[in-house]
Formats: C-alpha cells, structure tokens, sequence
C-alpha cells in the first residue's frame, strides 16, 4: 500500500479518456489526468465544465460510461465511496464536506469512528475522539472554543479545513479538493493553500479543483483546464503562465471581472 | 489510525480543555424543551385536577405513555435518521392479528405464532426501508401506502377468516401464559397498578439513548439524517442505517402489538389508523426535527409522556374529553415554539 515512491513510473490514480453522461447530458468526455505522489494537480473550468463530475468517478459517487480509471495502475470501477477511501483516496466536496448539525468531533470521525470494548457492547471512545479532534485542527490553525459544536456554526474555511484535516489524518494517498477555496476570504484561502502544500509536502497526490487560476498557479505542479467536458488545456508548471493559465480559463467577457478578482 | 502529516506530541495540558458546563450541555439538549413541557403540564393538572394527585393516576399516565412511547422512541429514531413511517400505527395492529391468526387457524402453539408475527413486522419494515432507498420515492409516500395496504388486509384477513372484524381468543392455547407474562403481566404494590410495559419502555429509552450518543450506529443514525450524501460520501452504509430503522419500528410496532394482543386479548382489526401522527407528535414535542439529523430518544418519550399526562389528566380535572385534541394541538404548537427558542438561543452560545 506505500506508493509514496515519487519514482515510480504509475500513478497513485490515473483516467484516461474518461468520460460520463447523466443520461442525454454529456457531461465529461475524452479527458484524462495523471495524480502522482507529492505533487498538486489542478483542475481549472467554469461553472458546468465538468470538474466536479470527473473527481466523483475518482471517489467512486459516480461510475464513468468511457474509458478507464487506474488506481496504482490496476484498472478499477469503484462501487462506492468506501471503496476509494479503502484505497488512500479521500475526497472533500464542495457541498457535502460535512453533516452541519453534527458536533465537529463526531464529524471528524464519521465513518471511521474510534470505539472500545468488544462484542455487541462497543461503544464510542468519544473522550480520545475529542482530543485527535482538537489536536489535528489546532495543527491546521482552527482553535475552536468548543469541540462540542454543531459544524454548522462553523465559518466557510473552518468547515472545509475540518474536513481536510480529517481527510489527511485518515492516512489518505489522494487528496481531492472540489473548490475548497470558493467562498473563502483571502486569508482563510491562504490557510487552506498552505494546508494543502503541506499534505503535498507529506507525500499525498493531490487534486485540486477551482475557478481561481491564481489559486491554481500558487501551488499547482499540473494543470487541466476543462471546458464544456472537454480538455481544454493540459500542461505542467514549467509550460505554462498564470496569463495563459486565465486566458484559457476566462472566455473575454468574464476577464474583466477575473482581473478584479486577482487585483484585490 | 495512521498520520501522514506529521503530529507534533500534544502538549499534555490541552487535553483536559473544559468542555461546557452541566447546566449549559443539558440545556442545549434536543430534549431540554419537552423536559420544561412535561414539568408544566404535570404541574397544571397536578394544581387542577385532585385525582391526579395520587399515585396509581401517576401509574395509569405512565402506562398510557408507555403504550404509546415504546413507538415514538422506535419513529422518533427513525425521524432523526430522516424518515417517516405513517404505517407505523396499522403495523401494530398487523402484528397482533397475524400472530393471533396464525395461531389459531393453524393451532400452534402461541410463541409459534408470535414469533410469525415478529418475521411479519420486521418484513413490513423492510420493506419501506428498502422501496425508499432504491427507489427514492419520498417515505411519506411510500409509508402513506403501506398504511393503505395494510388496513386494507387488517379488515379483510380478519373478516375472511373469522366472519368478523375482530381476532379469535388464543388464551386457552399452549404458550399463552409465559408470553402475557413477558408482554402484559402487571402487580399491585401499595395499591398502585405497576405495568411491565412501562418498564419495557424505559428499557428501550435507555438503550436507544445508548445507541444514539455512545455507538457509532448512533453517529450513523445522526449523519444519514443530516446529510445522507455527505454521510455516504465519508463511507457510512446510508442504506443499511436506513433499513434498520425501518426494522427498528416494525420491532417496536411487534413488541407494542403483542402487548395488546396478551392484555386486550382480541384485536380489533380497524384500530391503529391516526396512532402514527401521535408517535410523530411526540417525536416533535420531545425535539426531533421533521427534516432529520436531530432529536433524542429521550424527548421522544418525554413526548409520550405529555400525552399520557394529558390523556389522563383531562378525565382526572372531569373535563369533557373532547378538549383532548385541541389541547394536544397547542401543545404540539407551543412545544415546537419551544424548541425552536432552546435550539437558537443555543447556537447563539
Ligand atoms: N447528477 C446529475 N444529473 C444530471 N446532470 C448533472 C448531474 N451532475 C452534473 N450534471 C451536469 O453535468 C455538467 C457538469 O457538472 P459538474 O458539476 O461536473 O460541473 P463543475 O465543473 O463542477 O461546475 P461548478 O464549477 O459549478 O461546480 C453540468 O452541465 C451539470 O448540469
Ligand atoms: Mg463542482
């Protein structure tokens, strides 16, 4: 299960001309993407490009119609989410980080509770749940007054940052951010940028999905730009500018208020 | 549990942070409202009615609560994992006559036929539980035609095999009196009537209330309600918790079925219809939320025990009983109203 070799030549998970219909809707077509150990790869598109389709066929929500998905280099079709998990791939949605009427801990560890004693009279071990709960979000810079605390109480960055950490302490390989960073301000933007520098830096493969292409350049090692379901730009750091980075993301009228957006 | 981004050993002193004091987490309890509710209304009728004063009308409101509340802690799960089941009330009925029916017509002993009768209950469970899951239909109505259905097979079941449209006697068969021991047996101590059914109930609560706040069934329970798709999405069995709870009501609506079959011993093959608006009523009164993910087993029987206190104590203040509903539906008003205030005033903090 290591696959922290940055050498190796497989990737920790691969699609290659995917592609997926809700039922006339085509929503993804003919993509592919590479996530290699210790590197960030982006995926940029507007509204409606496909991004979040293609990161649920790799979480295993949804199943793809065309081409395959390779985990380690095995081709595989998840059946379900715990299935990805069970493979080192954890995933933080846009809408469905969390349970927001649940307190943080029990959101922290939901799915994969800690429990004592034995036999039919295992009960939750909520007082250490607490604890790991507090420290790995002290860790990410949250200091909660409370951990007793309904998420929902939570702001936008907390929420999400919450949902990262649980992801990275549950020893996942592949880390994938679907837009972590849309509704933030710049500061909590820049917590959960650094956060995900540092889960790249422990070795994890992480996908990072925005609209933001300065989000995107400040961290991305690999860029896939998508556009109606389709490729519409595939490079690596070196070949590619944060210019051309927003030119392919932003069709001319949306520039103006982009450049707004990077000039604040 | 294995750390891939390094953990700093944690400075020994932060464990213990304080977590809110007694007062405060009892406060903000899903129950904290109904537990107000109950402790007025059992001073209203206590001031106002002489006969409630006593201690065998206490016991009388604390069966009639249980009678209902082994129920409403069943649907009151249920509601926190965001389901409902409006054939809840006819499936006790269902139980009753299948047990009473197939022991009779086919003399077996009775426990033969009370445990069909459980394989029944269990099965209707089931079966809303899986046509919500697979089918997405809303379980209002998927629930709303089980009820149909099995009103419909109460009445002619029973009218086909006994002409009537109630059950045969069983308690002449073999069986009959370990089980009215298990499920109706009652004592007289000091003159007041103590039913095992009350006692059954407040085990249920316990152990639901256990469930709820100590296993990671409970954390499912919560989550499936609160967010199926992000519960899913973290690797919860949605479908699974959600069929149990299913099942967990068709137990209770068994166990409730044979309590009235062993005390009442016939069963009138049209009752139950209306029962399943009292268990979500007092689901509500004792704080489940109508869209899932909140509540506790607690507040659901606190809310059946509102309703017995108000059952009861409207015959002990000599009151025409017709007030009955219209009190329940202000209750059920001002509880919500109440709950809404503990539930804000808390998340103010
Ligand atoms: N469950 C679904 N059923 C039908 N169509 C869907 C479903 N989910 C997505 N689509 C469609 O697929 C296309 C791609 O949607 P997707 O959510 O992947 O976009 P996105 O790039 O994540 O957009 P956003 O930036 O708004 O999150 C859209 O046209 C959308 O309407
Ligand atoms: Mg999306």
């Amino acid at each position: 299960m290591t696959a922290d070799d940055t050498s190796a030549p497989t990737a920790l998970v691969e699609v290659q001309d995917i592609g997926k219909h809700y039922g006339a809707i085509r929503a993804l077509e003919g993509v592919s993407l590479r996530v290699n150990a210790g590197e960030i790869t982006c995926v940029l598109g507007d509204n409606g490009a496909g991004k979040s389709t293609l990161i649920k066929i790799m979480s295993g929500l949804h199943q793809h119609s065309e081409g395959v998905l390779r985990v380690d280099g095995e081709e595989t079709t998840f059946s379900s989410p715990r299935e990805a998990l069970d493979r080192g791939i954890a995933t933080v949605y846009q809408d469905l980080a969390v349970v927001p009427l649940m307190e943080v801990w029990r959101n922290f560890f939901l799915g994969s509770e800690i429990r004592k004693g034995f036999g039919p009279v295992k009960m939750l071990d909520s007082d250490r749940m607490r604890r790991t709960a507090r420290e790995e979000l002290a860790k990410m810079g949250i200091e909660l007054a409370d951990i007793d605390q309904p998420v929902g109480q939570l702001s936008g960055g907390q929420r999400q940052c919450v949902a990262i950490a649980r992801a990275v302490y549950f020893g996942a390989r592949v880390l994938i951010l679907d837009e972590p960073t849309a509704a933030l301000g710049v500061k909590q933007s820049g917590v959960v940028l650094k956060y995900t520098a540092m889960a790249r830096d422990a070795g994890l493969g992480v996908v990072f999905i925005t609209h933001n292409p300065h989000h995107a350049h400040l961290i991305g090692d690999h860029f896939v730009v998508l556009k109606l379901g389709r490729t519409n730009l595939d490079a690596g750091r070196a070949d590619v500018t944060l210019d051309q980075l927003t030119q392919e993301m932003a069709g001319g009228d949306e520039l103006g208020t982009l450049e707004h957006e990077l000039r604040r | 549990m294995s750390t891939t981004v390094k953990a700093e050993p944690a400075q020994p002193g932060q464990d213990d942070q304080p977590r809110r004091p007694v007062w405060r987490r009892l406060f903000i309890r899903p129950e904290a409202g109904s537990l107000v509710g109950a402790v007025a209304i059992f001073v209203f009728f206590f001031a106002t009615a002489a006969p409630f004063r006593q201690l065998d009308s206490f016991a009388t409101v604390l069966y009639t609560a249980a009678v209902l509340g082994i129920m409403a802690v069943a649907v009151g799960l249920l509601m926190i994992g965001g389901e409902f089941d409006l054939s809840a009330g006819v499936a006790v009925t269902t139980s009753a006559i299948a047990a009473a029916t197939i022991t009779y017509q086919f003399t077996l002993n009775v426990w033969v036929g009370v445990f069909a009768a459980l394989g029944v209950s269990l099965a209707i469970g089931f079966f809303n539980g899986y046509v919500v899951i697979k089918t997405g239909i809303p379980s209002f109505l998927v629930t709303l035609g089980m009820l149909l259905m099995l009103q419909g097979a109460n009445l002619a079941v029973t009218r086909l095999v006994t002409g009537t449209v109630s059950t045969q006697r069983i308690s002449d068969m073999d069986g009959y009196a370990a089980l009215e021991a298990i499920f109706a047996s009652e004592w007289t101590i000091g003159g007041v009537r103590i039913r095992v059914l009350v006692l059954w109930w407040l085990l249920f609560v316990a152990i639901a209330t256990w469930v709820l706040l100590r296993t990671r069934i409970g954390n499912w329970i919560f989550a499936v309600g609160g967010n199926k798709d992000s519960a899913r999405a973290v690797g919860v069995p949605v479908a699974r918790v959600k069929i149990g709870l299913y099942m967990t009501v068709g137990f209770a609506a068994w166990f409730v079925g044979m309590h009235l079959l062993f005390s009442l011993h016939t069963i009138q093959a049209g009752e139950g219809v209306g029962k399943e608006f009292e268990y979500i009523i007092a689901a509500v009164i004792g704080g489940c939320l109508l869209t899932g993910g909140y509540g506790s087993a607690v507040g659901a029987a606190m809310g059946a025990f509102i309703f017995g206190m108000t059952n009861q104590g409207i015959v002990y203040a000599g009151w025409n009983p017709d007030w009955y509903y219209t009190f329940l539906g202000a209750m059920l008003l001002l509880a919500t109203l109440l709950n809404m205030y503990v539930r804000r005033s808390a998340a103010k903090r």
